[in-house]
């Protein structure tokens, strides 16, 4: 199959070196938001997390994942995804915040 | 060799629908939890002060390691060593356990200080604190179940290589059994912050 072919040129190229690289970096984004929560950052403290966490779990998914390599029907279900996610988010916090009786009743 | 119709394509496809359902299972737990949050900050912070953070931070180091050692063993596999390919999945099974006993001890010590349901610790804490706890246990607790789950099918990806079942040109299931080993992975980064690290 073409696409198969396609998969296993793509392979080749992805040594163990690449992998140990994207280890490290998340391994060092991890002591950093460790630090970081020791800092008094106010109302960014989740901000940061949150920051630091997507680009955690960005990495994990171009490289571990081989999303990098995949076809752009792989990245279009993922942003998908996303999307319904945030968009769940977003409206959820629009009842919260203009409607805050639900949560205290 | 035998003509075995294979399509690696679909196979990852419906392994990637499947981790979708997945995301959206905890993402409900995780909206659950930025809406009590939202109504009880200063509780949360609180209450996540009694959280080990050295704990959280091995385990999650142990975790992106199990991650790392997964790739490195697809890798192998494609390179033809399969010895290497064992050790490394091996390596994914032993980081995999020693995150669950790491757990173990995390929720034995909360659950000495009294803090599970109907515990005399947590009758004493506030509705935020508990709200915390509640969600703490429910989505470590799920997150672990998770753990143990993919344990069990990267223990078969390793007997399957050892049979030669997987082999360094038929290694999608492999590759199936990694993704949802590094969903698992994802998640953590985000449960980590959000419970341990508020202050």
């Amino acid at each position: 199959m073409e696409q198969h072919d396609t998969q296993h040129k793509e392979h080749k190229n992805t040594g163990y070196g690449i992998y140990i690289l994207v280890w490290l970096g998340l391994v060092s984004l991890t002591l950093i938001t460790v630090s970081l929560a020791g800092f008094n950052l106010a109302g960014l403290t989740v901000v940061t997390a949150l920051l630091i966490a997507s680009v955690k779990s960005t990495m994990v998914i171009n490289y571990f994942m081989h999303i990098k390599y995949e076809s752009v029907l792989f990245k279009v279900f993922i942003a998908i995804c996303i999307i319904i996610f945030l968009v769940m988010i977003i409206l959820t916090f629009f009842d919260l915040t203009y409607r805050p009786e639900i949560l205290t009743k | 060799m035998s003509q075995i119709h294979r399509d690696d394509f679909g196979s990852k496809m419906g392994m990637w629908l499947f981790l979708f359902t997945e995301l959206l299972l905890f993402g409900g737990m995780f909206l659950l939890y930025a809406a009590y949050r939202f109504a009880h900050p200063a509780e949360f912070v609180l209450a996540a002060y009694r959280l080990d953070v050295t704990l959280g931070t091995v385990n999650t180091i142990i975790l992106l390691t199990s991650s790392l050692t997964v790739v490195l063993g697809i890798v192998a596999l494609q390179r033809n060593s399969k010895k290497l390919s064992i050790f490394f999945l091996s390596t994914t099974l032993a980081f995999g356990l020693a995150f669950l006993v790491n757990k173990y001890f995390e929720w034995g010590a909360k659950i000495h200080h009294g803090i599970y349901p109907k515990g005399p610790e947590l009758a004493n804490m506030s509705d935020g604190e508990g709200l915390y706890f509640g969600l703490y246990y429910a989505m470590t607790g799920l997150h672990g179940v998770h753990i143990v789950v993919g344990m069990i099918i990267l223990a078969f990806v390793l007997v399957q290589i050892y049979k030669n079942k997987i082999t360094s040109d038929n290694f999608v299931r492999f590759e199936n059994a990694g993704l949802y080993w590094h969903l698992v992975d994802i998640i953590w980064i985000f449960l980590f912050p959000l419970f341990y690290l508020i202050h």
